[in-house]
């Protein structure tokens, strides 16, 4: 070839690729976008997997969520958009789901995306041989049989889910769930392909093997220090994706993360504690907080192995009036944290958080009820209370239990000794009610109240308080079919605000650094932050 | 020499096996086991687990089942954490990282070290001297986790020449912070053992004599001086390359490596017993590995140890 129709070729080539580079916009908000579409964000930890039926922490469950598709997706605010899933119909009493499912979806290695893929993925999401640490998740699906085809008592193909046809997939409830569709947005519900799995085993999710169906695919990962992904060009809306690289850089060290965030490595990053009024002075469009669905709270063992002092429900309310709660959030946190007086966010979807009492009341007036509560208890500086706080070692528990501690012996003379252990001796310490109180954090799995209310549940396998209410239990039974929960989870709301097994007092807040270019895609109004790189963009500086 | 290689030999096996069975039966006893969470799993799905990974056995099974994998199929077993990965996958990607920076900090630390040491000797009561001496006083109160943040903001954020963090392949930019931070604290240890040791030799009496007789300086240090004056070092030498090979918990943690120092801290907070040992036993065996090299070494210079 001569050089003059090598230059002519480069010129064309050129010509046909400019358009595509120069002031590419966006097309729905015609905003400009950036020339490199690469979107790197900080991971405190390697992630566990990327397998959808094995994944079970936050940092693989987004990545599952780029390289794989479920039935639906979630927009920027959290609402269910079609993922494969085109739309469903139900029967009357919703116990039977069928999904119609797009006939353009396809996997990476170029086949379709068919009803079995997902029979397969839920199936093997229950067999035991999987040994997934989600398998209990078909049981929140409430998939008929699950119990049985999860014990290994029944063939896989007794499980309620099975494929007409390619694309229609029919889901058979043991009973009436009216928010099902919801719980296809989790990781573990994503399609597998039947047989890169055979062909591979446990490798298949290497990147040399993977076969994917989401907008992403793994094309690299250095445990422990970086995993990549990029454009799968077989995605059906692959036309409308605009990131074209994401990477997960695992930097344990919240601080170092910010450092290199400053210096232009980083897009996303967690504020390090404390920081957050100050970055919020010097990057103001830069620093931002926005309400999670989680709670901290402290749970009082009130099981027979408790000390007599916390079976009484006076101490148990004065402890909790007795929280400042103000002070924790605005002079210990100081990171939009809100005050909890309730254990279920208020920012879970379709729910109130009802009003109890002593949420309205000012702290002085908590004080002063706590006083005279303990008082009635026949505690006091005669006989003081002397109770032991638990906490897993860190630094930001051990501020909260201070201040805590602090205001208990100011105010009701309660003398508190604070112990911490590491992670698995603590949890197993709670779960084996050796505490008096501890501290205690939970996280919604989806977004509807009773992630949270089951909880206090009497046989809750989470109740580490060993709290047992009758009443409670049948309101939250009731409340699994109706079409309206609110009345009954106001209800169990008030019964544990009167009955104190658990002391709510904030609920999560997560803060950000975001860079310039991508903080106006980021969906700060998804409470559970299930973000998609598919939906995000870069805009030019 | 060949009868002194052999007896050490024959100590370092029984010396490993404690070390496994030691450590087997640690980490058995810890509170919580790998999968403890803050969700505690229902019975059946515990259950499962369990069985597909042989920890519904009796613990005496497990330790044979595990033994006999690692003889028969060198298969030091799976993460419990890490699903998609074996300890062997785990072992072959963090270990050449935390080779390559260990193996280049400790020549970094011999040579710089070794030189500061040796010149601040010779040179004593000089401004090197106080040069060097205030060097390795302040390289050994500064300890790495802070001195890492700092590199990081001085270089990466301030300057802007080296990259953060990461290991991309083992580029060159992303070495030179962790060698700076791993090796300052052992350099500086080298050089003052080194100063002392050299002043020690300079004084003696051969070293008049050699003189007396009027032998150059250069000869006096080379050929008479640093061979004596370097036992000591030497017995400090295989610690401290032990120290920068095994891997550090900090480094891995502060420059995102992906070294094995992390994984092995963390095996230990995730109860991920196969990787705990699996590196317990690579670690404990270059340790044994690495002293008995010291051992050897000390051996060939000092012929009064042989005996």
């Amino acid at each position: 070839m001569n050089i003059s129709i090598k230059a002519a070729l480069l010129g064309s080539a050129i010509a046909l690729a400019g358009p595509a580079f120069a002031d590419k916009m966006h097309p729905t908000t015609g905003e400009k976008l950036a020339e490199d579409q690469t979107f790197t964000y900080r991971v405190l930890d390697e992630h566990t997997s990327v397998d959808p039926q094995i994944v079970e922490d936050v940092s693989g469950s987004e990545i599952v969520r780029d390289l794989f598709e479920g039935l639906y997706n979630q927009d920027k605010d959290g609402n269910l958009v079609p993922g494969v899933a085109t739309g469903y119909s139900t029967n009357d009493d919703k116990t039977v789901y069928t999904f119609t499912l797009r006939d353009n979806a396809k996997w990476s290695d170029g086949k379709p995306v068919t009803a079995q893929d997902f029979v397969y993925a839920w199936q093997r999401l229950a067999d035991p041989a999987t040994a997934s640490e989600y398998q209990w998740y078909v049981e929140v699906m409430n998939l008929k049989n699950a119990g049985p085809v999860m014990a290994g008592e029944a063939p896989l193909s007794d499980l309620g889910v099975k494929a007409i046809d390619d694309h229609t997939l029919e889901v058979t409830l043991a009973s009436s769930l009216p928010y099902f569709a919801k719980t296809t947005t989790h990781a573990s519900t994503f399609p597998a392909p039947k047989w890169a799995i055979d062909e591979h085993g446990t490798d298949w999710i290497k990147p040399e093997n993977i076969v994917v169906n989401g907008a992403y695919t793994l094309t690299e990962h250095v445990a422990n220090e970086r995993s990549v992904r990029e454009r799968n060009p077989m995605y059906w809306d692959n036309e409308n994706t605009i990131i074209d690289k994401t990477v997960a850089l695992v930097i344990n060290d919240e601080n170092v993360a910010l450092t290199r965030y400053q210096a232009g490595e980083l897009d996303r990053t967690e504020i390090p504690a404390g920081q957050y009024p100050a970055l919020e002075q010097s990057h103001p469009e830069e620093a931002v907080i926005f309400p999670r669905l989680c709670s901290y709270y402290y749970t009082i063992n009130v099981s027979d192995s408790a000390p007599e002092f916390l079976k009484d429900v006076r101490v148990r309310q004065a402890l909790s009036y007795a929280i400042d709660r103000d002070v924790i959030t605005e002079k210990v946190l100081q990171a939009g944290e809100i005050p909890a007086y309730t254990f279920t966010p208020g920012a879970t979807a379709g729910f109130e958080v009802p009003a109890v009492d002593y949420a309205g009341w000012s702290q002085d007036e908590r004080n002063a009820k706590a006083v005279e509560l303990m008082a009635e208890a026949g505690y006091g500086a005669d006989n003081p209370i002397d109770l032991t706080l638990l906490y897993n070692t860190s630094e930001a528990h051990k501020k909260i239990a201070l201040a805590v501690s602090q205001m208990w012996k100011q105010n009701l003379g309660v003398k508190v000794t604070l112990e911490n252990q590491e992670w698995k001796t603590y949890l197993t310490t709670r779960g084996e009610q050796n505490y008096e109180v501890a501290r205690a954090g939970w996280c919604g799995d989806y977004n509807e109240a009773s992630t949270f209310l089951d909880l206090v549940q009497s046989g809750s396998g989470y109740n580490d308080a060993k709290y047992a209410n009758e009443m409670v239990d049948s309101l939250l039974a009731d409340a699994k079919t109706m079409d309206n929960p609110q009345p009954n989870y106001s209800k169990v709301e008030e019964i544990i605000a009167a009955d104190m097994p658990i002391i709510p007092i904030y609920h999560y807040s997560e803060d950000y650094m975001l860079s310039p270019e991508i903080v106006g895609s980021w969906p700060v109004n998804n409470v559970e932050q299930n973000w998609y790189s598919k939906d995000l963009y870069k805009v030019a500086k | 020499m060949l009868n002194f290689i052999i007896r050490r030999i024959a100590v370092a096996i029984p010396t490993l096996i404690i070390l496994l069975i030691a450590s087997f039966w640690l980490m058995q006893t810890a509170p919580g086991g790998p999968f403890t969470s803050e969700r505690p799993l229902p019975a059946q799905v515990l259950a499962n687990i369990e069985a597909k990974y042989g920890l519904d056995q009796p613990v005496y099974k497990q330790l044979w089942d595990y033994v006999v994998g690692i003889l028969t199929q060198f298969d030091f077993g799976p993460s419990y954490k890490y699903k998609d990965r074996s300890v062997n996958d785990i072992i072959a990607q963090g270990f050449p990282v935390t080779l390559t920076y260990g193996v280049i900090s400790f020549l970094v630390a011999i040579i710089v070290g070794g030189a500061l040491g040796i010149s601040a000797a010779i040179r004593q009561n000089s401004w090197l001297d106080y040069f060097a001496v205030g060097v390795t006083i302040g390289a050994q109160v500064l300890p790495n986790f802070v001195m890492a943040p700092i590199l990081i903001l001085v270089f990466t954020l301030w300057l802007g020449w080296l990259p953060g963090g990461g290991w991309n392949g083992g580029q060159w930019q992303h070495i030179i912070m962790p060698v700076i931070a791993l090796s300052t604290s052992y350099m500086a240890s080298i050089a003052r053992l080194m100063r002392s040791s050299m002043l020690e030799v300079l004084r003696s009496n051969f070293i008049r004599t050699a003189r007396a007789k009027g032998l150059p300086e250069r000869t006096i240090i080379w050929r008479h001086a640093l061979k004596p004056s370097l036992l000591p070092v030497v017995s400090y030498l295989g610690p401290a390359f032990v120290g920068m090979v095994t891997g550090s918990f900090i480094i891995d943690a502060i420059f995102g490596t992906g070294g094995i120092g992390y994984f092995y801290v963390n095996a230990a907070f995730n109860r991920d017993y196969a990787v705990m040992m699996g590196l317990t036993i690579l670690l404990g065996s270059m340790t044994i590995l690495f002293n008995m090299v010291v051992d050897i070494l000390y051996a060939w210079i000092d012929p009064k140890i042989r005996l």
